[in-house]
């Protein structure tokens, strides 16, 4: 299981701001997990886009599309940061 | 080096008195204070809502702060940012930077500023009269954090 969290406009435009997710075989990086949840639907397929501007953390370090991910991983997507 | 992800306001004062008392080597303390506006994009802004993402946001920041240690001398820092709902002139964020001399403290507390604003997870929620909207990340903050790229130790 992986967990996935998702933050801010992303949060509400998904309808979940966590979940569990068995992660499937043929996913090993964080760009083949993004391309597996916009297969989910119309709010996903949007939302998790390649175009859409998201950033993402691997056990909440800042990560990039060839970032690995593994069983037992926190996974976060979320928009640009605007805090300060 | 202390970083606080908080609901609650903080106290300048207090932080400032404490940071001093701590170390007697301490000759200049640098500070900045965020500060809730009441106009963003040309509206007024009611109220605003910060999220965060606890543990990598406070992560994130002591990750800032060991980048600044590295490149002044850095005797003392304290970054204090508030989550929640929070409306105009309300206090956002706090940096305090202490050094031996002021050189390094200045640069040490716009770079830290600088990157938290591009680096740190939190996202801004604005009220206004035309409806809730998430605020969108500013090129200029982008800008502002990759300066010091190019920049040496100043």
């Amino acid at each position: 299981m992986i967990t996935l969290l998702y933050f801010a406009r992303l949060r509400e435009a998904l309808g979940t701001g966590r979940e569990e997710l068995v992660l499937p075989s043929s996913v090993a990086t964080l760009g083949a997990l993004r391309q597996h949840l916009a297969q989910r639907g119309e709010a996903w397929a949007q939302e998790m886009a390649v175009e859409r501007n998201l950033r993402a953390a691997v056990n909440q370090d800042i990560a990039r599309p060839d970032t690995a991910v593994k069983d037992g991983d926190e996974i976060a997507f979320f928009p640009p940061v605007t805090g300060g | 080096m202390n970083v606080r992800v908080q609901e609650q306001d903080f106290d300048i004062s207090a932080e400032l008195a404490a940071m001093r008392s701590d170390n007697p080597k301490i000759g200049a303390i640098a500070s900045f204070v965020g500060v809730v506006r009441d106009i963003n994009e040309g509206d007024s802004v009611a109220t605003m809502t910060l999220e965060h993402y606890p543990g990598m946001t406070e992560k994130a920041i002591g990750e800032i702060i060991d980048q600044a240690c590295g490149r002044w001398e850095v005797l003392d820092a304290l970054v204090i940012h508030r989550v929640g709902t929070l409306k105009p002139t309300d206090q956002i964020v706090l940096v305090i930077v202490a050094s031996t001399h002021r050189g390094d403290a200045f640069a040490a507390c716009e770079f830290i500023m600088d990157y938290l604003k591009t680096q740190a997870p939190f996202w801004k929620k604005e009220e206004t009269p035309q409806g809730a909207r998430w605020v969108d990340a500013r090129v200029a903050d982008d800008q502002a954090a990759e300066r010091w790229r190019s920049r040496g130790k100043s």
